[in-house]
């Protein structure tokens, strides 16, 4: 039974991360790296690591996710799948001697553990009490120094993506500055008794420059 | 299941996630590669946790996933960065650190 939960969750996180990389749209990517992630996630139950294996669910394929949908909602996808020259050949090439180097470095490596079915499984192994305990005691450094840097990363983010300043080309700026005011809605021409025609084909009263009309007032508006 | 296989498909996802990060071009889709890995690593290490029968691992799987989502949020900040300058969202073409 395990074989076979074993063999499902296997094949379904590599296919996911295929997916990552193969498919064209960053959002399909960002979908398949989800399923990929829940996959994981049951091999981590199979390992019993129940705790680990709850947190990839609830932080990485919820929260995470979320995320990066947001994101890639936002920027919209690139056309632009792969490298050009060199790399695109050189770059699978070198993954699949990586993997074979890595295979024989596991297989030749010659300990006793990977062939087993690992240590004998004691009760309470992978609990979120017994993994809190750790947290809280053997590593405790550890743990306050993920949350400052939690804390230094969200900062960080909020200091990068923020609305800034002359961050906009000028002519943009210049747009939200000079939106030109239609007609009737309490210009300072119109308190001092001067009133702009509403349409092009009347005269202006007083002889006053037409500056602006109703009819093409909104239409520079809009330079968010 | 022997603890080989897991490892097996650790190094599969790992080299997956390589050979992503070297082909692709969009900075998006890079960061998740560079996800791929991270819990290809996660994966290695929650497997020798179960090997050895010790929950040190399984502590370090769970930091190495605080790690990756300090490092997702400060990328995913650098791309709306990128985005709002109206810059190409190509890392071919982003190859200057000046403004």
């Amino acid at each position: 039974m395990s074989a076979v939960l074993f063999f499902i969750a296997a094949i379904g996180a590599i296919t996911g991360a295929f997916g990552v990389v193969m498919l064209r749209n960053p959002f399909y990517s960002v979908l398949a790296l989800a399923f990929h992630l829940v996959s994981l996630a049951a091999l981590f139950l199979l390992l019993r690591a129940e705790f680990v294996a709850a947190a990839q669910v609830i932080v990485y394929a919820g929260a995470v996710m979320v995320l990066y949908v947001f994101v890639v909602a936002y920027v919209g996808g690139g056309e632009q799948v792969t490298t050009r020259g060199a790399l695109r050949v050189l770059g699978p090439l070198f993954a699949l001697a990586l993997a074979i180097e890595l295979c024989i470095a596991m297989l030749g490596a010659g300990l006793k553990g990977v062939n087993s079915k690992g240590a004998a499984y004691a009760p309470g192994f992978g609990t979120p009490g017994s993994i809190g305990k750790l947290f809280l005691t053997k590593f405790l450094f550890p743990f306050e120094a993920a949350s400052i840097l939690l804390l230094v990363a969200a900062v960080g983010a909020v200091v990068l993506a923020r609305r800034r300043r002359g961050l906009e080309p000028d002519e943009q700026l210049e747009e939200r500055v000079e939106v030109p005011r239609p007609a009737w809605t309490g210009t300072m021409a119109e308190a001092g008794g001067i009133r702009l025609p509403i349409h092009d084909d009347q005269p202006a009263p007083g002889g006053v420059p037409v500056a602006t009309t109703a009819e093409d007032g909104p239409d520079h508006e809009g330079g968010w | 299941m022997n603890i080989g296989w897991y490892l097996a498909v650790s190094a599969i996802i790992f080299c997956i996630g390589a050979g992503g990060v070297l082909v692709r071009r969009n900075p998006l889709v890079i960061l998740l590669c560079l996800e791929l890995m991270l819990n290809a690593a996660n994966l290695a290490l929650v497997a020798f946790s179960r090997m050895w029968g010790n929950e040190d691992g399984q502590v370090f799987a769970l930091i190495v996933m605080v790690v990756a989502a300090a490092e997702v949020t400060v990328g995913l900040g650098l791309v709306v960065a990128i985005y709002r300058r109206r810059l190409p969202i190509d890392v071919d073409e982003l190859n200057e650190l000046q403004g």
